[in-house]
């Protein structure tokens, strides 16, 4: 068990090109922190420095206190789930998972025991003597997490363990993973570019964009309380509608005013932190959880009512997803099965002001 | 019983005689009848070049010296009889199994080199390490011949200017063997190079990034994974390199042409002798088909194992 301790790291390549611009971050022992982001944002990269595949150019990496820059893997004590399992096709089940130790000179009977009761942990008791062919692609990863399990290292490495896996099966891995911390209690870091899972694992989620890091926090702080339009953007499915907009002074009271002279007033409380903005073009950021149907006793403070046309509906089920465009800018909502919406038919929404964000477009940073 | 009718009508359909037109169609459709049209011209190939000749060394090998009468097996009964021809069989297993195992370790040794240097360099390097298999070895055999001559030897000259004696490369039975490995590891290792260059390009990467989290050196990780991995490759590698090293007939030609006193010959280059230059054309094919029953035992065990892998492991 560890603290992970990322200070100014920098990964550059040859020519010059930086995929990680001077990081900075702190992961508590037994902390679950989950690297997320877009392809190409750095977060693999990161993760391929703490576990020494990648040389690190500038910056200092620590594991338990130690500075590991210059410690080849083997040496790190840190155990790796990849994307593609990286299973050694020649050896067993037993042999997979036993590698590490064997390595490591341990004696036989400890390895059956690791082994066995990694087994356990994971359900794959039955599958130890076949090779990883005749495995699923869900046992597979069962098999790559007992490998990482029996070695007991400082520190869990995932490098989007679940991206090769159907989406039932990625939500039931993700609840196995979650028990598997839950049981082993080891810091971990994955990484993926799935906001879901980050969300859904995570103790605290770090968001990052072209090598950088937007917001570390909780995954509710994410998602109420983004700093940036990225992060705003990035956390939440479907993603927070942003809607170019005015904020305009209304006697006491500001008022959003959106594409179409849509009005909606700030709620009160936040008067004061926009003031600034008064008069000032702004993006308007509303997720679509929180424009819905008018409901009867809503009461929920700060709603404010208008109507908009569907362009598309799509049925979900336990939802109904709205689509609709404000002068060029896509609108969606989510509204209760149960009410009546077609395309082309004027809908009467209730938007929850008090949920709303506004961002900066100069700086892209949340007001 | 609107299924059932369903049901009556699909099974008098299937049950219906189809037109042989379209039967013919459908067999020349499918993707079988298309593989072997498509494979015939190298099967009429390796029947003319191949199995008719086989078949006919067969024949000839039961046929008396005048080729008049049938002598059954006599000629392989006389042949094993022969000391010379005991110590051929002697000869040619040294000379392909020595030759087989150096190349296949220098041409590993090679690859591994070759895989760890830069894309851009190991392509130059690549191509000048594949000149000794490109060139005809009838050629660069004439080269070596050369700088073997007792008295012209330019690795004497080389050994005398360090202070060794000369080496009678070609002239005492030792040296001449060894001469015979020489040229035929430097022509055959390229083969092996670039065949296991390119099973090491195989292996993923994550497997050694995986092993090297697990614990491993890269001593550990060249026996625990790398070979594991190129397993099937080193096997079809070294069966395809002892078939044509045990058939292996210009080296020893133009090196030594059997000598001294016989003690180079291999099974191809003694076949010839014995049926083209002395003559007796039903024992030189007896002598080469002493090849068939070893080669077949060796490629019998390891195209089983190959087998056994992929079955396990693709």
């Amino acid at each position: 068990m560890a603290q992970v301790t990322l200070n100014r790291i920098v990964k550059e390549y040859e020519g010059g090109v930086q995929a990680v611009k001077g990081i900075d971050l702190d992961i508590a022992d037994h902390e679950f922190v989950v690297l997320v982001g877009p392809s190409g944002c750095g977060k693999s990269t990161t993760l391929r420095m703490i576990a020494g595949l990648e040389e690190i150019s500038r910056g200092e990496i620590r594991i338990a206190g130690n500075v590991v820059n210059d410690i080849p893997p083997r040496d790190r004590d840190i155990a790796m789930v990849f994307q593609n399992y990286a299973l050694y096709p020649h050896m067993s089940v037993y042999d997979n998972m036993a590698f590490g130790l064997m390595l490591r000179k341990f004696p036989k009977e400890e390895i059956r025991r690791r082994v066995e009761n990694a087994a356990r942990i994971l359900d794959i008791g039955m599958l130890l003597d076949r090779k990883p062919k005749a495995l699923s692609g869900g046992q597979r990863q069962r098999v790559a997490m007992g490998r990482a399990i029996v070695r007991d290292p400082k520190v869990f490495l995932f490098d989007e363990p679940l991206s090769n896996l159907d989406a039932k099966l990625r939500v039931q891995m993700r609840t196995e993973i979650k028990k598997v911390h839950q049981t082993v209690n080891t810091t971990t870091i994955y990484v993926t570019h799935d906001q879901v899972e980050a969300m859904t694992l995570a103790d605290r989620v770090v968001v990052m964009n072209h090598g950088v890091i937007e917001q570390v926090g909780p995954p509710q702080e994410l998602y109420h309380r983004p700093l940036t339009k990225f992060v705003a953007g990035f956390i939440g499915s479907p993603a927070m509608n942003f809607i170019p907009a005015r904020l305009a002074n209304g006697g006491a009271a500001l008022n959003v005013v959106l594409p179409g002279g849509i009005t909606l007033p700030v709620p009160e409380e936040r008067s004061r932190r926009y003031a600034a903005y008064a008069g000032k073009e702004v993006l308007f950021g509303l997720r679509p959880e929180h424009l819905t149907e008018i409901r009867p006793n809503d009461h929920r403070p700060n709603l404010a009512h208008l109507q908009l046309t569907p362009e598309v509906v799509e049925p979900m089920g336990m939802e109904t997803l709205v689509y609709t465009w404000l002068e060029g800018t896509e609108v969606s909502a989510r509204i209760d099965p149960a009410v009546a919406a077609a395309p082309g038919q004027a809908l009467p929404l209730a938007a929850d002001m008090g949920q709303m964000h506004l961002i900066d477009p100069q700086t892209d940073r949340v007001i | 019983m609107a299924l059932d009718a369903t049901t009556v009508t699909a099974g008098a359909a299937s049950g219906a005689p189809a037109r042989p037109g379209l039967t013919l169609q459908r067999f020349a459709r499918r993707r079988s009848t298309i593989a072997f049209i498509m494979a015939l011209p190298l099967i009429a190939v390796i029947g003319g070049l191949v199995a008719w000749p086989a078949g006919y060394a067969i024949y000839l090998s039961t046929l008396n010296r005048r080729m008049t009468a049938s002598i059954g097996l006599e000629n392989f009964a006389i042949l094993l009889e022969s000391e010379t021809f005991r110590m051929v069989i002697w000869q040619s297993c040294i000379f392909a199994f020595s030759a087989v195992v150096l190349k296949a370790l220098l041409g590993f040794w090679l690859a591994h080199m070759l895989h760890h240097i830069p894309t851009k360099g190991q392509r130059i390097w690549r191509g000048m390490l594949l000149l000794p298999w490109v060139v005809p070895p009838a050629l660069s055999t004439l080269g070596w011949w050369w700088m073997f001559d007792p008295s012209y030897s330019s690795l004497n000259w080389i050994l005398n200017a360090i202070g060794a004696p000369s080496v009678p490369w070609l002239g005492e039975p030792w040296w001449a063997r060894t001469s015979v490995i020489i040229v035929n590891v430097w022509a055959g290792t390229p083969f092996f190079m670039i065949m296991y260059l390119a099973a090491l390009k195989s292996v993923p990467d994550q497997l050694y990034e995986a092993a090297a989290i697990d614990g491993a050196t890269g001593w550990q990780g060249l026996r625990y994974v790398t070979l594991p991995m190129m397993r099937n490759i080193i096997s079809i590698t070294v069966l395809f390199s002892l078939i044509v090293t045990f058939a292996n007939y210009d080296i020893v030609r133009v090196l030594t042409n059997g000598g001294p006193r016989d003690l180079t010959h291999v099974f191809a280059s003694y076949a010839f002798q014995v049926g083209v230059l002395s003559g007796n054309i039903p024992r030189g094919a007896a002598v080469s088909l002493f090849m068939f029953p070893i080669l077949a035992v060796v490629a019998f065990f390891v195209l089983r194992g190959v087998n056994q892998r992929n079955r396990e492991m693709a």
